[in-house]
């Protein structure tokens, strides 16, 4: 494709041999970016295609059950397109989730993305209240045992760090609703909100921290917010100790650097070596790092959901899942596949974008 | 082994730090021999191995750890707080918890091996293919590796076992299924590294076919990153295994699988707190020992890659 402009351009333009436009580094960058983002997105649906159309013994049989008769049963398979050739039904699916139709729920009987609507700002509100914590915990610790390397204060994070990699995080979310529930009552139990505060704050963005202070309703806020502490507690282990591990390593990779050492041959006091030089290069890795981490909270929180009845998108994939309400399951994985790999991508694009060497 | 006199303990001492080793088998003794002795001054590192090995004794030696095999109700001896008799208490069906404990290692194991067995083989055969290869065939499978890296694990481990219907096996696939891409991943950049190195070209001259390379010069080399790989993902394919389990999707009861056995004890965690408590140290433990472990073979095999 030649473009008129460019090639008035092309005389004009004296030393640098003038390169189209698509064949700037930039362009092509974000040409591969875009590429990769569907070529991601194809693998994703074609998985779960497979997982809900393909590998189900018999999705029409299980609609109509075995004693329907056999034309009621034709019937259903024709209505489901289960006749046509597989890589057409993939097609039709594909076009449907762009257009956002997932199907309707058996169990709601409401369109699934309606329910996923409904059910996601619970989820978001739990793992960025979580990776917010995690983040403003782990990192000055992933800080501090770099510094204090193989000392008391190293130990103390790398064991907190073990602890919290290794822990079964829907248990230690029992395990604190007995201590500080039932034994200690610090904290409301299970849920996100007391009942007689429900329907109090209409829903805006679904997020009733975000609705109850935007309406002024500081009580319901208090209650919504001490129902939050437990759970979000539960995901922020898990996300400070691989935060906190990851700061350390790069905190050490910079302190061994020989700027490090400039700076502190030119009298630099402590503070200011760790803080201004070694940190704020840290500071770009961990973009990518904060980006894996809040989206592994979006999926990781459905066993915390399912311990604290919290009403998120992972109870509502295990709901339907019990009640083999597959397109349910299938959109909720969808929807949630979607956040994961866009968070990551973003993240690591924003990397490029921050990071002048990635460039 | 049994411990032989003196004079011969020092020969094998000898035999194992000799500068001119005579075979290979001498020279692959001495390098396990100073591997372990890097791993044996890791505090840390032990401490991981001793976990996994009574994890393994306990597996291996259940029948004799324990009367029954973690299926033997005693109705009128149900909920017993932990005691003499029960150590970790019994449970709502009147079973001994710390009978459950030890079979349910047998269960564990089984999990763990049987994703490793299916998860290196492929990892392996993607990753040596691709870097070996490389060209279209390696951006082929390395697009596809990507692809399954970038996808949620749990999430997809949930849709496929509401696919296949839940059970130990389809868990072990679904968990098989999301944690096979890191491996390709470190294959194909292990395979990149070595596939100019100079006995892979002493190998190409003589004639030996691409598949023959791959397979005899390459795939060895590749064995110890994916050995520390897989130990530090033991604690995850545990956690996942665990998850499915509590979900009511993993193992399914009467089987004594930890996840299962937490949450069947769930309803009596607030009068009976040992039910569903003690099953989850189990896991803490197990999870740390391979965490442990796995830092320490990543300081005696892979120094290179050390955090």
């Amino acid at each position: 494709m030649t473009d008129p402009t460019e090639r008035t351009n092309v005389g004009a333009e004296s030393d640098p041999p003038p390169s189209p436009l698509w064949r700037h580094p930039a362009v092509l960058k974000f040409a591969n970016f875009i590429f990769t983002i569907s070529l991601t997105f194809i693998g994703l649906t074609a998985i779960t295609f497979v997982i809900g159309r393909v590998l189900p013994n018999d999705p029409a049989l299980a609609i109509v059950g075995d004693r329907a008769s056999h034309e009621v049963y034709e019937a259903m398979r024709i209505h489901l397109g289960l006749n046509k050739p597989l890589l057409l039904q993939y097609w039709i699916y594909l076009s449907n989730i762009l257009q956002g139709n997932f199907g309707t729920s058996i169990m709601t009987t409401r369109p699934v993305l309606d329910d996923i609507i409904r059910f996601f700002p619970a989820t978001l509100e739990l793992a960025s209240v979580a990776t917010v914590a995690g983040v403003f915990i782990g990192v000055p610790m992933g800080v501090m045992a770099a510094v204090r390397q193989g000392r008391l204060t190293d130990h103390i994070v790398r064991v907190i760090g073990l602890f919290g990699y290794s822990v079964p995080i829907f248990w230690l979310g029992m395990v604190a609703l007995l201590i500080f529930y039932a034994k200690l009552d610090w904290f409301p139990g299970p849920g996100r909100i007391e009942v007689y505060y429900d329907g109090i704050v209409t829903p805006v963005t679904g997020i009733i921290l975000l609705d109850s202070a935007l309406q002024g309703e500081w009580e319901v806020f208090r209650n919504a917010f001490m129902h939050l502490i437990l759970p979000a507690s539960m995901l922020a282990v898990y996300a400070l100790a691989y935060i906190a591990r990851m700061t350390r390593s790069f905190m050490l990779d910079q302190l061994n650097q020989e700027y490090i050492l400039t700076a502190r041959v030119k009298g630099l006091s402590e503070g200011a070596v760790i803080w201004k030089h070694a940190f704020r290069n840290v500071l770009v890795q961990l973009i990518t790092i904060i980006g894996l981490t809040y989206a592994s909270l979006l999926e990781g929180s459905v066993l915390t959901e399912t311990v604290f009845a919290w009403p998120g998108i992972g109870q509502y994939i295990t709901n339907s899942l019990f009640n083999a309400d597959m397109n349910a399951v299938i959109g909720g994985t969808v929807v949630v596949g979607i956040c994961f790999v866009g968070i990551n991508l973003a993240s690591d694009f924003l990397y490029r974008l921050v990071d002048p060497r990635a460039r | 082994m049994t411990i032989p006199d003196r004079s011969s303990f020092t020969a094998v001492k000898s035999w194992l730090l000799s500068d001119t080793p005579a075979s290979a088998l001498q020279a692959r003794c001495q390098r396990f021999y100073l591997g372990w002795q890097i791993f044996r001054r890791n505090p840390i590192a032990l401490a991981g191995f001793i976990i996994i090995a009574v994890l393994l004794i306990s597996a291996l030696f259940a029948p004799l750890l324990t009367s029954g095999d973690g299926t033997n109700q005693t109705l009128s001896n149900r909920l017993q707080a932990p005691s003499l008799a029960h150590w970790f208490g019994t449970d709502q069906l009147g079973r001994d918890i710390y009978e459950r404990i030890v079979w349910g290692s047998r269960v564990t194991l089984y999990i763990v091996s049987l994703v490793a067995v299916i998860v290196v083989p492929i990892g392996l055969c993607i990753g040596t293919v691709a870097g070996y290869l490389g060209g279209w065939v390696d951006n082929l499978l390395m697009r596809l590796t990507d692809i399954f890296l970038a996808f949620p694990r749990l999430i997809l481990a949930l849709a496929f076992v509401s696919a296949l219907g839940p059970g130990l096996e389809n868990a072990v696939l679904a968990i098989a299924l999301t944690t096979w891409s890191p491996f390709a991943r470190i294959a194909r950049a292990e395979a990149l590294t070595v596939r100019n190195s100079e006995h892979i070209l002493a190998a190409r001259v003589q004639g030996a076919s691409a598949w023959r390379i791959i397979l005899h010069h390459v795939t060895p080399l590749c064995l110890s990153s994916m050995i520390v790989r897989l130990t530090l993902d033991m604690a995850g394919i545990i956690l996942t295994a665990a998850g499915l389990g509590f979900l009511g999707l993993g193992a399914q009861p009467p089987l004594p699988e930890w996840g299962t056995m937490i949450s069947t004890g769930r309803n009596f965690l607030l009068d009976q707190w040992w039910v569903p408590t003690i099953p989850g140290l189990a896991i803490l433990l197990v999870s740390m020992g391979f965490n442990l472990l796995g830092d320490g073979l990543r300081d005696v095999l892979d120094p290179r890659s050390g955090g």
